[in-house]
C-alpha cells in the first residue's frame, strides 16, 4: 500500500514487548518511583471501582455505574505527561479520570451515592463531575459531546496565549458522532492545543468495532484533514505516557490537534447491567491474564526488586484503607438537603 | 473479621434473583476481580466478582437456589489468619447491610418520604432592578435593530477581552446579515472567529470555551440551523452548572435571527422562543426594540449563564431610538410596558409586537384603551408586571409568531388563571401562528402569520364588544 499521507511515522501496534516511541525508538522505561507511583494510581481505581460496583449491588448506587476496571493504564499514563493548568474532559466512564486528576476518593464516591459531600453535592452523578481546581470538565453523558467541548477548551487556551493543552478523551463508539469530526476540521484549522484520546476497549456497549466503524483504526480518523495519530498499546502505561510525552509536546508546541487511539479492554460490561454477552468469556480472561495494566507493573516491579512482596501489601493496604474510608463516607452521608433542588440552576 | 459476600442487585430495580452457579468452593482463596458465582435475573446472568480478598469460609445459599433478596449473605470470606470458628459471629461486608432485608437500607430510609414527600417551594425570583431612568435631555439617537446589535456586540468587546464572536461569515462576510459589520476591522480574526457550517461542532466548542471562563457570542445564521446543536445548547450548557453543583457554568451567549422571515419556507421559517422557555438554565430574551436590543444583548454577554438572544430578520432594519448613554445595560428578566392603557392588555415579544402596536391603533379609534406589555425576557419570565397589568385591566390577550401548542402565550395564560383568576373578567386569548410548517406560496404565508385584524378581534372579544 503506498504511504498514506499524515499517516504516522511509525503505527504502534500492541505487539506487547517491543514498545516503541513515535519514531520506531524504545523508549524509556519507568524508573522505580514512577513504577511506584503508577501502580499506585492504577489500584487506587481498581479497587475503587471494584467497591463502587459492590455499593451498585447493595443498592447505595442508582442508575448508570460505567466503571473503568482494566483501561487504567491510560488515564494514568496520560495523567502524567500533563503540566498545571492542562484540562481533562471525558465522557460517562469517568470515574478513573477524576481519580487521576487528583479528585478525592470521598467526593467521588459520595457522588455516586448521591450524598452532599459529592462533587457536584449529589446533583450531578455517575457521569456529571467537574472539578475546577483539578482542571477536570466532566463528565458528559451525551456521547461524542465532550469532543466540542474539549476542542473549545484548547481554543481558550490559544485565545489567552498560554501554553497549555486540553485532553478530550472517548471512545471508540463515539468515534463514529458526526461532531467529532466537526471538531477535527476546526481543531486542525485553527492548530489547537488538543490530544484526542480515543479510548478503544473493542464495544460500544455491546457493539464491537467491526460491526460499527468501517475504518477500525481509530488512529487514522484525522488523517483526510491532516491529524496525525498513534496506536498506542494502552495496558501497558509506559507507552501511554511515553506516547501522552510526545503528543503533549507536539500539541504544545503549536502544531495542533493530534490523536492517540489507545488500545484498551474493559473487563466488566458496559454498565452494570451488562451481562456482556456480546464477548467470550475467553476473550476477557485473556487480557485479564496476559494483560492487564496492573499486574504488569507488579511483576516488573518485583522482577526488578524494586519492591517486596511485603512493600506491596503496604500499597495495597493503603489503597484499600482510601476506598474503604471513600465508601463508609459516601453511605453515611447525609442526601443533599432539599433546597437544594433550586440551587444552581442560574448564577 | 469474617466478611459477608452479599447477593448484589443487577439494576436499581432488582430485588432478588436466582443464584445459578458457584464457580469457587469452600476453602477456595480468592482475589478482587475473580469470578466467584453467577446469578440470574429474568433479564440476564450476571458474574459475581469478588472484592476483598480471602478464602471462602462458608457458602450460606447453595447453587440452584432462587429467589434469593438482594443484600440476602451468600458466602463468609475469611481473611489472613482467620478460620471457620471466627465466622460465628460475622460482620457484614457494610456496616448496613443486613443480611435477608431488601436492597439499600440506607437508600430505602431515604425515600421514606415519598409517601408524602413534595418538593420544596420553588424560591421566589429574584428581584430585578428596573430599567435605569434615562436623564433628562439625553440624546435619541435613531438606530436599526441591527446597528444597535452591532454597538453592543462592540463595546462589549472593547470592555472585555474574554468576549469574542464565533459563527458562518461572521468576519470576513460582515455578517450573513450583517450585524458583525465592522467588527473584523477593529477587533480582528482572533476575536472575531469564521467558523465552517458545523453548527454542532461550533457551538460545542463555544460551550467548552465559555466553561474555559471566555465569554463567546455565538452567532446563529439563523436559529433554525441551532437545532444541530441543540444539544451542546440543552445538556451541555444549560445543565452544567447544576450537574456540578454550582462549580462550573457556561456564560455565553447564542444570538441570531428566530422566525419567520418572508418567503424562505417551512426550514427557515420557526421561532424558538418557546422551545428554550423550557429549559432550566437558560435565560432567553427576544427584543423588539433596538434600545432593548443594545441594552439586553449587552446584559447577556456580562451575564453569567448561557442566554438564548433571539432576533428576527424583519425587525434588523427597523429604526427605533437609542438613548445616547455611555454604559447602557437594560435589565434581563423585566418586562417593559410599551404602551398604557386600561381597557385590555396585550403582552407580546419580538416581533408579535408589530401586530400589537398597529391593534392598539385600531382599538384606540373604537374607544378601547389597550395596554401593551413588552415581554422582553421570555425567561425567566417577568409575570409580576403581567399580572399587575391584569388587576387593571382584567383582560388579556397574547400574541406571538410561534406555533400555538405549547406556546408562550399558553404558559402566560396558565400562569396568569392560576395567579390572577379572580381579576379576571374574560377567559385569555392566545393569537400565535397557524399550527402548519410555513408554506412558501405568498398567500398561504400570510395565512399563516398572525395579523393585526385577528389580534383586534381577540381583544374586543375579551372586552365583550
Amino acid at each position: 500500500m503506498a504511504p498514506r499521507p499524515n499517516a504516522p511515522v511509525s503505527n504502534r501496534k500492541t505487539s506487547g514487548k517491543a514498545v516503541k516511541n513515535f519514531n520506531g525508538e524504545t523508549f524509556v522505561e519507568f524508573d522505580r518511583d514512577t513504577e511506584l507511583k503508577a501502580y499506585r494510581e492504577m489500584l487506587l481505581i481498581r479497587r475503587f471501582e471494584e467497591k463502587a460496583g459492590q455499593l451498585y449491588g447493595m443498592g447505595f448506587i442508582g442508575g448508570f455505574c460505567h466503571l473503568y476496571i482494566g483501561q487504567e493504564a491510560v488515564v494514568v499514563g496520560m495523567q502524567m505527561a500533563l503540566k498545571e493548568g492542562d484540562q481533562v474532559i471525558t465522557g460517562y466512564r469517568d470515574h478513573g479520570h477524576m481519580l487521576a486528576c487528583g479528585m478525592s476518593a470521598r467526593g467521588v464516591m459520595a457522588e455516586l451515592t448521591g450524598r452532599r459531600g459529592g462533587l457536584s453535592k449529589g446533583k450531578g452523578g455517575s457521569m456529571h463531575m467537574f472539578s475546577k481546581e483539578k482542571h477536570f470538565y466532566g463528565g458528559h453523558g451525551i456521547v461524542g459531546a465532550q469532543v466540542s467541548l474539549g476542542t473549545g477548551l484548547a481554543f481558550a487556551n490559544r485565545y489567552r496565549g498560554n501554553d497549555n493543552v486540553s485532553l478530550a478523551y472517548f471512545g471508540d463508539g463515539a468515534a463514529n458522532q458526526g461532531q467529532v469530526y466537526e471538531s477535527f476540521n476546526m481543531a486542525a484549522l485553527w492548530k489547537l492545543p488538543v490530544i484526542y484520546i480515543i479510548e478503544n476497549n473493542r464495544y460500544a456497549m455491546g457493539t464491537s468495532v467491526a460491526r460499527a466503524s468501517a475504518q477500525a483504526d481509530f488512529s487514522q480518523r484525522g488523517a483526510s484533514i491532516g491529524i496525525p495519530g498513534f496506536q498506542v498499546d494502552g495496558m501497558d502505561v509506559r507507552a501511554v505516557k511515553a506516547a501522552g510525552d510526545e503528543a503533549v509536546e507536539y500539541a504544545r508546541s503549536g502544531k495542533g490537534p493530534i490523536i492517540l487511539e489507545m488500545q484498551t479492554y474493559r473487563y466488566r460490561g458496559h454498565s452494570m447491567s451488562d451481562p456482556a454477552k456480546y464477548r467470550s468469556k475467553d476473550e476477557v480472561q485473556k487480557m485479564r491474564s496476559d494483560h492487564d495494566p496492573i499486574e504488569q507493573v507488579r511483576a516488573r516491579l518485583l522482577e526488578k526488586s524494586w519492591a517486596s512482596e511485603d512493600e506491596l501489601k503496604a500499597i495495597d493496604k493503603d489503597v484499600r484503607d482510601i476506598v474503604a474510608d471513600s465508601a463508609d463516607f459516601a453511605q453515611n452521608d447525609p442526601e443533599p438537603d432539599a433546597s437544594e433542588l433550586y440551587t444552581d440552576i442560574l448564577l | 473479621m469474617p466478611i459477608e459476600i452479599l447477593m448484589p442487585a443487577l439494576s436499581p430495580t432488582m430485588e432478588e434473583g436466582t443464584l445459578s452457579k458457584w464457580l469457587k468452593n469452600e476453602g477456595d482463596k480468592v482475589t478482587s476481580g475473580d469470578v466467584i458465582a453467577e446469578i440470574e435475573t429474568d433479564k440476564a446472568t450476571m458474574e459475581v466478582e469478588a472484592v476483598d480478598e480471602g478464602v471462602i469460609g462458608k457458602i450460606l445459599i447453595p447453587a440452584g437456589t432462587e429467589a434469593v433478596k438482594v443484600n440476602t449473605a451468600i458466602a463468609v470470606l475469611l481473611q489472613d489468619g482467620e478460620t471457620q470458628a471466627d465466622m460465628a459471629a460475622p460482620k457484614p461486608a457494610e456496616a448496613q447491610s443486613t443480611s435477608g432485608e431488601t436492597a439499600a437500607p440506607k437508600v430505602e430510609e431515604a425515600e421514606k418520604p415519598t409517601s408524602g414527600a413534595t418538593a420544596p417551594a420553588q424560591p421566589r425570583a429574584v428581584e430585578v432592578a428596573p430599567d435605569p431612568d434615562i436623564p433628562e435631555g439625553t440624546e435619541m439617537v435613531p438606530t436599526t435593530v441591527r446597528e444597535a446589535l452591532r454597538d453592543a456586540m462592540a463595546e462589549e468587546m472593547r470592555a472585555s477581552d474574554d468576549v469574542f464572536v464565533m459563527g458562518e461569515e461572521v468576519a470576513e462576510y460582515q455578517g450573513a446579515y450583517k450585524i458583525t459589520q465592522g467588527l473584523l476591522q477593529e477587533f480582528g480574526a482572533r476575536r472575531v472567529v469564521d467558523t465552517p457550517i458545523t453548527e454542532h461542532g461550533f457551538a460545542g466548542i463555544g460551550v467548552g470555551a465559555a466553561m474555559a471562563g471566555l465569554r463567546p457570542i455565538v452567532e446563529f445564521m439563523t436559529f433554525n440551523f441551532a437545532m444541530q446543536a441543540i444539544d451542546q445548547i440543552i445538556n451541555s450548557a444549560a445543565k452544567t452548572l447544576y450537574m456540578s453543583g454550582g462549580q462550573m457554568g457556561a456564560p455565553i451567549v447564542f444570538r441570531g435571527p428566530s422566525g419567520a422571515a418572508a418567503r424562505v419556507g417551512a426550514q427557515h421559517s420557526q421561532c424558538f422562543a418557546a422551545w428554550y422557555s423550557n429549559i432550566p438554565g437558560l435565560k432567553v430574551v427576544m427584543p423588539y426594540t433596538a434600545a432593548d436590543a443594545k441594552g439586553l444583548l449587552r446584559a447577556a454577554i456580562r451575564d453569567p449563564n448561557p442566554v438564548i438572544f433571539l432576533e428576527n430578520e424583519i425587525l434588523y432594519g427597523q429604526t427605533f431610538d437609542v438613548p445616547k448613554i455611555d454604559d447602557f445595560v437594560l435589565p434581563i428578566g423585566k418586562a417593559r410596558i410599551h404602551r398604557q392603557g386600561k381597557d385590555a392588555t396585550i403582552v407580546s415579544f419580538g416581533i408579535g409586537m408589530t401586530y400589537a402596536v398597529k391593534a392598539a391603533d385600531e382599538l384606540a379609534g373604537l374607544g378601547i384603551d389597550v395596554e401593551i406589555i413588552d415581554l422582553r425576557t421570555i425567561r425567566p419570565m417577568d409575570l409580576p408586571t403581567v399580572i399587575e397589568s391584569v388587576k387593571k385591566t382584567g383582560r388579556l390577550v397574547t400574541v406571538e409568531e410561534g406555533y400555538p401548542q405549547s406556546s408562550v402565550g399558553t404558559e402566560i395564560a396558565t400562569r396568569v388563571m392560576q395567579q390572577a383568576f379572580d381579576y379576571l373578567d374574560a377567559p385569555i386569548m392566545t393569537i400565535a401562528g397557524k399550527d402548519v410548517p410555513m408554506p412558501y406560496a405568498a398567500n398561504l404565508e400570510k395565512l399563516a402569520l398572525p395579523n393585526v385584524g385577528e389580534v383586534v378581534e381577540a381583544v374586543k372579544a375579551v372586552c365583550y364588544k
